[in-house]
């Protein structure tokens, strides 16, 4: 960054940089974290940038209230939650439309992968909580809950990624902030993939997009999946296994 | 076939995670068939054996089983049955013809077994809703009184007992406790060093995935009793 712009440096629009000084396809610091409370079955913590969520799991339990337990699965309960001093104003505590809507999104993109089948009659419950929101807080609690069901031992056919995608400024960025997504122009578009088929659970979309457009942020936010997935295995990894340590298994299983 | 049937490369795996290509093994405990792969479906330790592969959980709650014996808590008494906390989501029944005890006819069951009483039961019956049938009709089965129980994670229970039952037999013999292990992940101990058995037991449930972790626990046993002993030697001075 110390360079002096090039000539052609505001022509080529792709190379330039964003207002924190990111190239478009960086993500902002990532820091990921495992088992980071005590007293919950499963839990995780997931910062991008100025971005802070954790994630716990508790479960599973017997479903409570009784007559909403399913008897053929166990039901996913999802909590997403902006403590009050995690945004610029005050947030009023408690659900809003806003968060209940996010605890749908995320607990059907959880659904496609977690293996209800396992645990009848049973609930799982998975609490979200924002300490720190600079957008993209939904893929990052996503990315946190994916994280905590697996540290709660939760069968799950794969894991979940996912990352905000978008339009700011005249160009297609990863990983947007808040500055960028008041933008005049922004659209935000955050993407959650499944780790091995690949597929989208959950998609969503404020704004208008030309199809190339849309086809490129699909493109981009596909390509950063599989970098948080890394992330994610690494996380997961260091909980259990310290450099150089030899797993061993012993004993009758 | 020879490569596949030596653990001895352990690793830990992810849900997600590919770990056979082919038709020639089984998906076991832990894992699942898609199309040609055998893919896991928790967190934990790849093993292979014969033609299956497993994943070892490193969480996770009990899943009870049938033939499995668990240490459980009697939470309710009801007319002709008790319902028993096994540390699962699951409650489990043990119905009154499931006692060894003769019941009179519209005898108060609580002079049997009580509230809060402790026992050692046995699993005979889980049907595909999760309704768990208890029995005390056998030769291990016994009500559990004095002592301490301490809990770790339900899929470490065979590393506790290890192979032949090796890592739970040293524990006692140096220790001198009694040393009862629940399926469902609570183990009592009573008389001996307690504490310092339950340590152990801790110890056990944080490296279970560590190798020579049997003789990591000795050296810890006896490194401790040692200390111990001083201490008493000092008191006596």
């Amino acid at each position: 960054m110390s360079d002096k712009p090039s000539k052609d440096f505001h022509e080529n629009i792709t190379d330039r940089l964003r207002p924190d000084g990111r190239k478009p396809d960086d993500f902002r610091p990532i820091r990921i974290e495992v088992g980071v409370i005590k007293r919950a079955d499963g839990s995780a913590y997931v910062e991008f940038g100025k971005t802070r969520v954790v994630a716990a799991v508790y479960g599973p339990e017997p479903m409570h209230p009784r007559h909403l337990a399913d008897p053929e699965k166990a039901v996913l309960i999802c909590r997403y939650n902006m403590l009050p001093f995690s945004v610029e104003e005050r947030k009023k505590p408690g659900p809003d439309r806003r968060s209940i809507e996010i605890s749908k999104v995320v607990k059907d993109a959880l659904s496609t992968v977690v293996v209800l089948e396992e645990f009848p009659k049973c609930m799982i419950s998975v609490d979200m909580v924002v300490l720190e929101a600079d957008a993209g807080t939904r893929v990052a609690a996503l990315t946190a809950a994916s994280l905590a069901l697996a540290d709660a031992g939760i069968p799950m056919r794969e894991m979940i990624s996912a990352i905000a995608c978008g339009r700011a400024n005249g160009q297609i960025v990863v990983d947007l902030t808040k500055e960028e997504e008041d933008a005049e122009d922004a659209v935000d578009v955050p993407v959650a993939m499944s780790s091995l088929t690949k597929r989208i659970s959950l998609l969503q979309m404020d704004g208008d997009l030309t199809i190339e457009e849309f086809e490129a942020i699909l493109d981009k936010a596909s390509k950063s999946c599989v970098k948080i997935h890394a992330m994610q295995r690494d996380a997961l990894l260091k909980k259990y296994k310290k450099e150089g340590e030899e797993v061993d298994i012993d004993g009758e299983y | 076939m020879k490569d596949a049937d030596s653990s001895s490369k352990a690793e830990i795996v992810l849900p997600g995670d590919v770990l056979y290509r082919g038709k020639n093994m089984l998906p076991g405990r832990g894992t699942y068939r898609h199309g040609d792969e055998i893919i896991s479906k928790v967190v934990g330790l790849k093993a292979v054996k014969d033609r299956t592969i497993s994943v070892i959980p490193l969480a996770g709650a009990y899943i009870p089983k049938v033939g499995d014996y668990v240490i459980g808590e009697i939470v309710e008494v009801g007319l002709n049955y008790w319902l028993v906390d096994i540390n699962s989501p699951y409650q489990a029944a043990m119905l009154m013809f499931d006692i060894p005890e003769f019941v009179e006819k519209n005898a108060d069951i609580s002079q049997y077994y009580d509230f809060g009483d402790i026992i050692y039961a046995k699993i005979t019956n889980v049907t595909k809703t999760k309704y768990i049938n208890l029995t005390m009709k056998d030769s291990k089965c016994r009500k559990i009184v004095g002592g301490l129980i301490v809990h770790i994670t339900p899929s470490k229970v065979p590393r506790l007992i290890g192979k032949k039952g090796s890592m739970v037999s040293m524990i006692k013999n140096i220790t001198g406790s009694f040393i009862l292990v629940g399926q469902n992940g609570r183990v009592w101990i009573k008389g001996g060093h307690e504490t310092l058995a339950a340590e152990a037991i801790y110890m056990i449930d944080m490296y279970s995935h560590q190798k020579g972790l049997t003789e990591k626990v000795e050296e810890f046993l006896k490194k401790e009793l040692e200390k111990e002993g001083d201490e008493d030697v000092r008191q006596t001075k």
